[in-house]
């Protein structure tokens, strides 16, 4: 019988490292006003026009081109391991940096910004030895990111400007062996995860965001843990927050890396009151049309979807245009599938810019819409 | 604003699974629990894990939506063994693919449990019997890991034991959940207690009623929830007598899911089907379940008294022996009883005006029952064999009547039938229990069956095809040089502009060889079937009017892409040259290799070993196999699913054996030999035989391995020459086959597939205990390098004897081109007469041969895909044209 293991770790090992290590784009900045009443604003503003995510943050920041010593900085400089590709760790040495591509996701039009903190859990940080920086990391970024968007916020008052803390899906997986000839051992477990989630969540909040988006979901029970530690958050602070869910469908077969369907990946996750519900990375735009069609059929949350830019290429670029983006974005749109839509891997300010100027002339999905299952 | 919108409870393993006011009573699977199965108990205890896997895969596959696991036993680690056995589960996409219920009355282990699986699970259970502070931290906690739960109709007080107490504790459990909690609705699940009836006791005389009008209540007054519970417990004090507990469940479940409950543990194998209890019987049971009368349980325990020990079909056969004659045939179809048909049927053809309407009315009513308990899973393959039995005995009484009829009114048609379909084992080949039981399937389903038999020239079917005018083509085959076959009958079919969909089916083929090399070329449906019931709901598609289109369009699309896939896959493998394989082959250190002459050099011939020396060695899985039951043996004995039907399916099989055996119906002959050998040039052994020197070629792996691990060949197993030693390989040729033929063909004469398809499936079972039992000779005596062993059958199947006997045309020598050699050597077919076709195939089918390699460091491995330059090595090595080296390989020959 062929074992989970066995039938997707052949793709798994790619996608692992894609997908959990630092390479992955996503971001956004902050400042120290916490807006726990964002939910309903957020929620209403929902029903009245679709919202716009930023695109990648790692695409960005390649064209920068830093080298080792630019990711180290001052303060790292005497580091006693590599640094490049940490980008997470850019929101303390390369600020500037990290700001400027915010401001130009949400001058392209975007409404939220997630935070540059993809990889901000000690699971995912030990690959650095940066497990004592998770707290400032997260804090840091979330700061940055709520700083360019209350300034895009006071110049245009109508369209506020948000902030999603960015909760990756670590290096880790709580439902797979690692090793296929041991299918019933696992590389971490549920309280590990909690735990490290429950910190980048407490400095995500700290620093500002407005939102907390647990992403590239490969394994729903990773998931789980990080929507347990939120929960967790919420009851001790007695606060509520708006919840973005996203998962990855990783291949052809139309499932999760751990295995679900896309309809089995919504049960498993629709225990908690969350604001959207969606997918992204992996596929591109078109490739997640069916799966975002049972998404929007058989839930009453909202509908997000960030696809990469496209398929990667023979030398794992994306080349995808703004425009041929646009083009299958516009499906989405012509079909009600989503409430927040934005751009994944391979995604530039001039994708959000394009998706942008569709978006604002449709109506969203309702999110009233009633589930018949 | 949402209250009126109803809500589902909603659970997901790896796909969904929504409970909706529509869908069917949920089946819990409960034999994963330690404290329901013995056997589940101690593969856990034994850290059996993969047979306790076994167990969750056949509830899952025998129709479990749920399965539940329990391991709350006082010799257990519960909580260890608990995360372990999810782990594993979660690990095997086809059990993972339904919800888990964990199952504890610990929360520690439900906690683990709920920590380890990422789809939305069912806890069972939480109730407020310690108090309402823990049953809101559990309810708040399960809440937050996103589960279902189970709450049990037990408070500080007890467990509720009448209607009052039970809806108390449910309304005051559900307002807990739903106001204080915040526990959705439809998460919840009432267990309100299941308690026996008919023990006696006054107090229990209620219930079983209290239980439905508790349900009733239940359902009506807490919106959106479900109500579970375990059967078997009303039926406790009828414990030995299944007739009645059978009875009894489906009584229960009866009146209790009409008043609501949909979900449930219940062993499937322990329930009757409702319309099909006895008449008083049923009536005993409502009056205790329903608590109709003061001595409603005394009657019932007279009544069980007489039906005690009986057989299940005696008790029955009185009334259904008296009901209409349709019911009478439609029974003795589904049942398989051919004891009172042609009566029947002889009643039935004097109710109606044309014998005709026997068949497309009495008989087809009946089938089309058969056809749908098949379809749904409620009847297998051995039964459907012997309903087929039945149907061909009738048909054949009324032939005559028919024929007469036709004479009288030629303008009348043929009996109407839903398709002609060819069925044929291809050129070369020689196995046809596969299809035979394919063919007996799709006939019971209204098929005409135009059947060919084994090695039939694909000239042979073309034209018959052309001649019976046929809507299908079914080719089958065992062997692999049978795929080629069909690869060119695709192609002759395309050439000469068919348009007739073309199945194929058999051991050896599979849905990639179907969509990379047949499929390509006709342009019309082919479609891979390798299983019977597959089979019917294949060709029903295909055929019928308004699927067909779509449906071949489909399966062309999805081959395609099938295709495509597979040929991205393939890519991706690295393989070294033959030279860097050689470079890499196993070495054994021949210097300190243990090498035992044979006690015997030279051949020996059997002319006739005693059959019933060979029962002890037969490997029973594989039968069951054959029959499309699958599981272990002797466990599948047992099994919840199939138990029934292969525990007669093997009674059955023993008195066939008997037969065979004590009227010595078949003749077990064998051929061997040991020999001087050596290996020249890595891949080459050469041998020393009375008949002169023989040298068989091996075929070494070329894929890439990791560092460390040998590109095998088996010629690594023996000492090369220049070495100086002096080492030993063996060869044989085993058949039963001689016989067999005769036999079934007789049985199928006298329309008895079921017995004919038995027969070749002991014979070929016979065959390959006396490859096992010979080996053990030649290991013991013969050869004798293991003078010493004692191994018990078990362990003979699991092969942990030293040494290999591997047979060309398997994985380890998957060319059947040293065949040949060894009938060279050992003159097979002069000294006991098994012959090879033009496909190399053995005849008679029954029939193994192979080779003997002694050395303790010998195993089993596949070959794997090789690429061309090993094939031109081999075709100069063996000196035949690269042509026909190429042909022969082609199934191991690594796509570019």
């Amino acid at each position: 019988m062929a074992r989970l293991s066995a039938v997707f770790f052949g793709f798994s090992k790619q996608v692992l490292q894609t997908v959990a290590t630092k390479k992955m784009p996503h971001q956004s900045l902050t400042h120290n006003i916490i807006l726990y009443g964002t939910m309903k604003s957020i929620q209403d503003i929902l029903k009245e026009r679709i919202l716009v995510l930023d695109g990648a943050m790692g695409t960005m920041l390649q064209r920068y081109k830093f080298t080792e010593e630019d990711f180290r900085g001052k303060r790292f400089a005497d580091w006693e391991h590599p640094l490049q590709g940490n980008n997470d760790l850019l929101s303390l040495t390369q600020p500037e940096a990290i700001a400027e591509v915010h401001r130009k996701y949400f001058a392209a039009g975007a409404d939220i910004v997630e935070t540059n903190t993809f990889s901000g859990t000690t699971i995912a940080m030990a690959d650095y030895f940066m497990e004592d920086l998770v707290y400032e990391l997260n804090y840091e970024s979330a700061r940055i990111a709520k700083q360019v968007a209350d300034e895009f916020t006071a110049k245009e008052p109508h369209k506020p400007r948000f902030v999603a803390g960015s909760i990756g899906p670590t290096n880790k997986t709580a439902s797979m062996s690692p090793d296929v000839n041991d299918p019933g051992f696992r590389g971490i477990t549920f309280d590990e995860l909690r735990i490290a989630y429950k910190q980048q969540v407490e400095a995500l909040l700290d620093g500002g965001s407005d939102i907390l988006l647990v992403e590239t979901i490969f394994d729903t029970l990773n998931a789980k843990a990080a929507l347990f530690a939120i929960e967790e958050v919420k009851e001790e602070r007695s606060i509520d927050v708006p919840i973005m869910v996203s998962g990855t469908i990783t291949d052809a077969s139309g499932r999760t890396l751990s295995g679900q369907t896309a309809e089995a990946f919504l049960i498993s996750i629709s225990h908690i009151p969350i604001l959207t519900v969606g997918f992204n990375c992996a596929l591109g735009a078109n490739q997640l049309v069916p799966h975002l069609e049972v998404l929007a059929t058989k839930t009453d949350f909202g509908v997000s979807a960030h696809p990469n830019a496209g398929l990667p290429n023979a030398f794992g670029e994306y080349d995808e245009t703004a425009e041929e983006m646009a083009v299958q974005i516009k499906e989405y749109l012509d079909k009600s599938l989503v409430n927040i839509v934005g751009g994944c891997c391979g995604t530039t300010p001039e994708h959000i810019s394009a998706i942008a100027n569709l978006a604002k002339d449709y109506k969203p999905r309702s999110i009233s819409a009633e589930t018949v299952s | 604003m949402k209250n009126e919108k109803p809500k589902y409870l909603k659970l997901s393993g790896l796909e969904p699974l929504i409970v909706t006011e529509n869908t069917n009573f949920i089946n819990v699977g409960e034999r994963t629990n330690v404290a329901g199965s013995k056997k589940f108990l101690r593969l856990i205890k034994e850290e059996k894990f993969d047979e306790a896997l076994d167990i969750a895969r056949h509830q899952v596959d025998g129709g479990a939506q749920i399965i539940d696991i329990n391991m709350d036993d006082g010799l257990i680690d519960g909580k260890e063994a608990m995360v372990k056995f999810l782990n594993l589960i979660i690990a095997e996409p086809d059990i993972s693919r339904v919800p888990i219920m964990i199952d504890s009355s610990k929360w520690e282990i439900i906690e683990a449990g709920l920590q380890v699986v990422q789809g939305k699970c069912v806890v069972n259970s939480i109730s407020l019997k310690e108090g309402e502070e823990e049953f809101i931290h559990h309810a708040k906690l399960i809440k937050r890991y996103g589960a279902a739960v189970i709450v049990m109709a037990f408070d500080e007080v007890g467990q509720a034991d009448n209607y009052e107490r039970r809806i108390e504790i449910a309304k005051r459990s559900y307002d807990v959940l739903v106001n204080k909690v915040k526990f959705a609705p439809e998460d919840i699940i009432f267990d309100l207690n299941i308690f026996p009836v008919a023990t006696g006791m006054e107090e229990h005389r209620r219930n079983a009623i209290d239980f439905i009008e508790a349900t009733d209540w239940v359902k009506e007054n807490l919106p959106h929830c479900s109500v579970s519970g375990g059967v078997s417990n009303v039926s406790f004090s009828f414990r030995g007598n299944n007739p009645v507990r059978e009875a009894m469940h489906s009584v229960f479940l009866y009146h209790a899911i009409q008043a609501g409950m949909n979900m449930g543990i219940v062993n499937p194998t322990m329930l009757e089907v409702y319309d099909d209890i006895p008449k008083d019987l049923l009536e005993r049971v409502e009056d205790v379940m329903l608590d109709r009368r003061d001595d409603a349980t005394e009657r019932l325990l007279d009544f069980a008294e007489t039906v005690v020990g009986k057989a299940k079909e005696s008790t029955v056969d009185l009334s259904w022996r008296e009901e209409p004659i349709q019911n009478r045939i439609t029974r003795a179809l589904v049942k398989g009883i051919d004891q009172y048909i042609v009566e029947d049927v002889e009643a039935a053809r004097q109710s109606v005006e044309k014998p005709i309407e026997v068949i497309e009315g009495h008989l087809m009513t009946g089938m089309n029952v058969v056809g749908d308990l098949f379809g749904s899973g409620k009847m297998f393959l051995p039964q459907v064999v012997k309903s087929a039995r039945v149907m061909k005995k009738a048909v054949a009484y009324l032939l005559p009547y028919i024929e007469e009829e036709k004479l009288k009114n030629p303008q009348e048609g043929d009996s109407k039938n839903a398709g002609k379909i060819l069925m044929a084992t291809v050129k070369g080949d020689v196995h046809d229990i596969g299809k035979n039981i394919v063919g007996v399937v799709l006939a019971c389903n209204n098929y005409e069956i135009v059947d060919l038999g084994v090695m039939v020239p694909p000239e042979k079917i073309i034209q018959a095809a052309k001649d019976e005018k046929v809507d299908v083509i079914g080719l089958s085959g065992l062997i692999t040089p049978s795929l080629d076959e069909m690869v060119f009958l695709a192609k002759e079919m395309e050439r000469q502009n068919f348009t007739v969909p073309l199945l194929i089916g058999g051991a050896t083929t599979s849905k990639a060889h179907t969509a990379v090399k047949i499929d390509p070329q006709y342009k019309n449906a082919v479609v891979y079937v390798n299983d019977a019931s597959r089979a019917v709901t294949v060709v029903g598609d295909l055929l019928q009017k308004e699927t067909k289109d779509d449906f071949k369009k489909t399966i062309k699309l999805d081959y395609e892409e099938f295709r495509k896939q597979f040929l991205k896959r393939t890519k991706h493998k690295e393989y070294l040259s033959i030279a860097d394989a050689r470079k890499n082959k196993y070495k054994i250190d021949w210097k300190t290799s243990e090498i035992v002459k044979p006690n015997t050099l030279g051949i020996q011939v059997i002319e006739e070993y005693d059959l019933s020396k060979l029962v002890e060695f037969i490997d029973w899985t594989p039968f069951f196999r054959s029959w499309e039951l699958h599981g272990k043996f002797p466990d599948i004995l047992t099994d919840e699913i199939v138990g029934t039907q292969a525990t007669d399916l093997f009674a059955e099989a023993q008195q066939m054996l008997t037969k065979l055996i004590d009227e010595k119906l078949l003749t077990a002959k064998a051929v061997f030999g040991l020999f001087k050998a050596n290996t020249i040039n890595d891949d080459d052994i050469e041998l020393e035989t009375p008949n002169g020197k023989h040298t068989f070629r091996t075929l070494r792996q070329q894929l890439k391995k990791y560092a460390g691990k040998p590109n095998f060949a088996l010629s690594d197993f023996i000492a090369p020459k220049e070495t100086g030693k002096e080492d030993y390989i063996g060869c044989f040729c085993v058949s039963t086959g001689f016989g067999a033929e005769e036999i079934a063909e007789n049985y199928r004469k006298d329309l008895d597939d079921y017995n004919s398809i038995m027969v070749k499936a002991l014979a070929d079972r016979l065959a390959e205990a006396f490859a096992e039992c010979l080996h053990k000779d030649i290991r013991t005596t013969h050869w004798g390098y293991a003078s010493n062993e004692t191994l018990d059958n078990e362990a003979l199947i699991k092969e942990e004897y030293k040494g290999i006997r591997p047979a060309p045309g398997y994985p380890a020598c998957p060319d059947h081109l040293e065949k040949p050699t060894i009938w060279d050597i050992l003159k097979v077919k002069e000294t006991i007469g098994v012959e090879l076709t033009d496909s190399l195939a053995m005849w008679p089918a029954a029939s193994v041969s192979g080779y003997y390699f002694a050395n303790p460091e010998a195993r089993y491995f596949g070959v794997g895909k090789i690429k061309e330059d090993q094939v031109e090595d081999f075709a100069a090595r063996k000196n035949i044209e690269l042509e026909t080296a190429l042909k022969w390989l082609a199934p191991n020959i690594a796509d570019d």
